[in-house]
């Protein structure tokens, strides 16, 4: 700490910090309690994923791509292997395409629950932390019973997955749902009805929607300001142009829109809405070999692709630029959570330090996938 | 202990004072927060209700001058090994370190090309215990910890300060 | 509007900034880059064009003997339509004019293209770097880049050669 023009402090917040979500060093200069500036800054945990996958053949990025959003690691893989097969312009068998979407949502769940419970502990309540990681067990049992790993898959493959569904798979999915769907109800009368949990999210840290566009912040971070924009709706990629479900937006019903509340009410909507996407899911899963359209060898042509897809964290976009030689020459991952803390600066100016962890709270960033 | 074992009724304990005072140091270490990376989710996990690692007696602090182990949990990078000594020589003696994952004890996958990545904490900070897995289930850790406990016990605190 | 129509419409304003590139995809175009602030303002501004989300900047080393180069994405909500730009630079000397007042999310993009490979991004407000600490010597996502010895009293080991693939 030190004091610089008289007048203003200099704080430093991290990179050891429990609420930072992280290793992240936040440079807050402040008058008193109100911050006037904040200098975030990165590279903790660059960990050179775009160097080493130069270095790999195209399989063995996969299980990079895992650690960088570690969260959702479905989602990192799904985003890749999309990327690689519009590349490569493979068609993916049908069961693939399905228990492709079921393993997404119900990451996109998980990795929601994270969030809301780890926010619900940055505002001061612990209880709803354990409640949501309790659920959360429940679904990395699922996925330890069908590939084995809890928290980091390697799943997705291009061209298939690494395992099929194991035989009872659909029972225990739709056992889930249903002591799932409950649950909900119970989180929204501990935590977001609160009226303690209100007044410290409400109004603050309004994010409005062309700062929010010009800034590249998308998910559920942009819906919650407003914006209509989903990539499986408006870029649809793999099935989703099959299934019903809605987009929730935030509405500013309890103050502005575009407030903290609104992104974790947009999360907690679409919580609901991968419930139905999945059950959607499991009722037309189709039978079939998942191996069968699995390349041999993978020697993409020469050229270049960007895809994004739509990770929880919002649009997860790769770049991959191919020579005709089993390794890439070039991938470029572009995080969703990286363009999300870049507008920290602009929206959290005049509020207090408390409210500026609520606001980064809300916005949802995993320090993985921001260094890379 | 020989003469007196086994002359008193079932409530008294006769023991030497480095065993009693190994029994309550090591059944207590409260664990410092240092999660990095993907580790630290697993330890998040370890600490809820499903694998509770308040029954074994570690309560996470937030501080390192509060704390008896630092649980190193993810990938330390050069840029962060600078800060990783300065916070292990904030905390008070005794202290312990415990390497979690495959990342703080070697470097993990990125052990190859990784120019920013440091290939183990063990070159900056001295380490008890590592876990290893990439990353280590919330039951190995938990077997990490108990081993230190038993590491804690072996110690003879009082032995070493007379000498 | 096609990238072909989208092509046109750019050099039928700024004359002679379109470049003809043979290897390049159709959906690729690529620009000269001594005008580059006028024409991404006028990318964002036109009504027909449009493009108010700048989706990724990308920095490429084509080998060592080619340019290196930084791809644009841009995507356009009003019109859904999207194109990519490629702007070629000079190994020596890389340079281009920064876009960071247009998309403000160009400002950590650049920082980090210029972290990763040395482009420098002139205009931009505060260039400096973004993954590798401020004292990191060499560009890492360079072909040609060689580890530095050691970070603080820290040894950094050297990439190893692999034996190479078939």
């Amino acid at each position: 700490m030190g004091v610089v023009q008289g007048d203003q402090m200099v704080l430093n917040i991290g990179p050891q910090h429990p609420s930072t979500h992280g290793v992240l060093r936040l440079e807050v200069t402040t008058d008193g309690e109100i911050v006037s500036k904040i200098t975030p800054h990165l590279g903790y945990l660059h960990r050179c994923f775009e160097k080493h996958a130069e270095n790999v053949t195209y399989e063995q990025v996969i299980p990079f791509t895992d650690r960088c959003d570690y969260l959702a690691s479905m989602n990192s893989n799904f985003g890749y292997v999309v990327a690689m097969e519009e590349l490569m312009d493979i068609e993916i068998s049908e069961r693939v395409q399905y228990i492709r979407v079921i393993m997404a949502e119900l990451n996109r769940i998980a990795s929601h629950l994270l969030a809301l419970g780890v926010y619900g502990l940055d505002i001061g309540a612990f209880t709803p932390f354990l409640y949501m990681l309790r659920d959360r067990e429940r679904i990395l049992d699922i996925f330890e019973y069908t590939c084995g790993a809890r928290l980091l898959y390697n799943y997705m493959w291009i061209g298939g997955v690494s395992h099929d569904l194991p035989k009872d798979f659909v029972k225990i999915c739709v056992e889930f749902l249903d002591y799932f769907e409950p649950q909900i109800e119970e989180y929204n009368n501990l935590l977001t009805f609160n009226k303690i949990f209100i007044e410290r999210t409400a109004d603050v840290g309004v994010i409005p929607a062309e700062v929010a566009v010009s800034y590249g912040v998308s998910g559920p971070n942009l819906r919650g300001s407003g914006v209509k924009w989903d990539v499986r709706k408006d870029e649809p990629y793999s099935i989703y142009d099959r299934f019903d479900f809605d987009i929730p937006t935030g509405s500013g019903e309890f103050g502005t829109l575009g407030d903290c509340f609104d992104r974790y009410w947009v999360r907690m909507l679409e919580v609901t809405q991968s419930v139905r996407i999945i059950r959607q899911a499991l009722k037309d899963l189709p039978g079939g070999d998942v191996f069968e359209t699995m390349p041999k060898k993978i020697r993409p042509p020469v050229g270049s692709v960007y895809r994004r897809t739509e990770s929880p964290r919002g649009d997860l976009g790769y770049y991959i630029v191919s020579d005709g030689t089993p390794s890439p020459t070039r991938v470029k991952m572009r995080s969703p959570a990286f363009t999300a803390l870049s507008c920290l600066d602009e929206v959290s100016s005049g509020w207090m330090i408390s409210d500026v962890l609520a606001i980064l709270g809300s916005l949802d960033i995993v320090l993985g996938e921001i260094d890379r | 202990m020989g003469l007196l074992e086994n002359k008193f009724q079932d409530n008294v304990v006769v023991a030497s004072l480095d065993k009693i005072l190994g029994w309550a140091r090591s059944t207590s270490p409260w664990y410092f927060q240092f999660g990095l990376a993907c580790c630290a989710i697993e330890m998040m996990s370890s600490a809820a209700s499903r694998h509770d690692l308040e029954r074994i007696g570690m309560m996470p602090r937030s501080s390192p001058r509060q704390a008896d182990v630092m649980i190193v949990a993810g990938t330390v990078t050069m840029k962060m090994a600078l800060r990783v000594k300065k916070l292990y020589e904030q905390m008070a003696d005794p202290k312990y370190v415990i390497s979690m994952g495959s990342c703080a004890t070697s470097g993990g996958p990125y052990w190859q090309h990784g120019y920013h990545v440091l290939k183990g904490v063990d070159l900056v900070v001295p380490v008890d215990v590592y876990v290893p897995g990439c990353p280590p289930r919330p039951e190995a850790l938990i077997e990490g910890l108990l081993k230190l406990q038993e590491k804690i016990q072996t110690e003879r605190p009082l032995t070493r300060k007379l000498a | 509007m096609t990238p072909e129509q989208i092509k046109e419409r750019i050099s039928d304003q700024f004359k002679n900034s379109v470049i003809t590139n043979e290897s390049l995809g159709e959906h690729q175009v690529e620009i000269n880059g001594e005008d580059w602030l006028n024409i991404a303002t006028f990318m964002k501004n036109d009504p027909k064009l449009s493009f108010d989300q700048l989706e990724c900047i990308t920095g490429i080393d084509t080998g060592e003997e080619g340019p290196l180069q930084t791809h644009y994405n841009f995507h356009s909500m009003e019109h859904r339509h999207k194109i990519e730009v490629v702007i070629s630079h000079d190994r020596k000397d890389p340079k281009v004019s920064s876009i960071e007042q247009v998309w403000r999310i160009g400002d950590w993009f650049e920082r980090e293209t210029y972290d990763m490979f040395g482009i420098e991004y002139t205009g931009h407000r505060d260039l400096r770097r973004i993954l590798c600490p401020d004292d990191w010597e060499g560009w890492p996502l360079r072909k040609d880049y060689e580890g530095q010895e050691s970070f603080h009293g820290i040894v950094v080991p050297k990439i190893k050669e692999e034996e190479g693939w078939e």
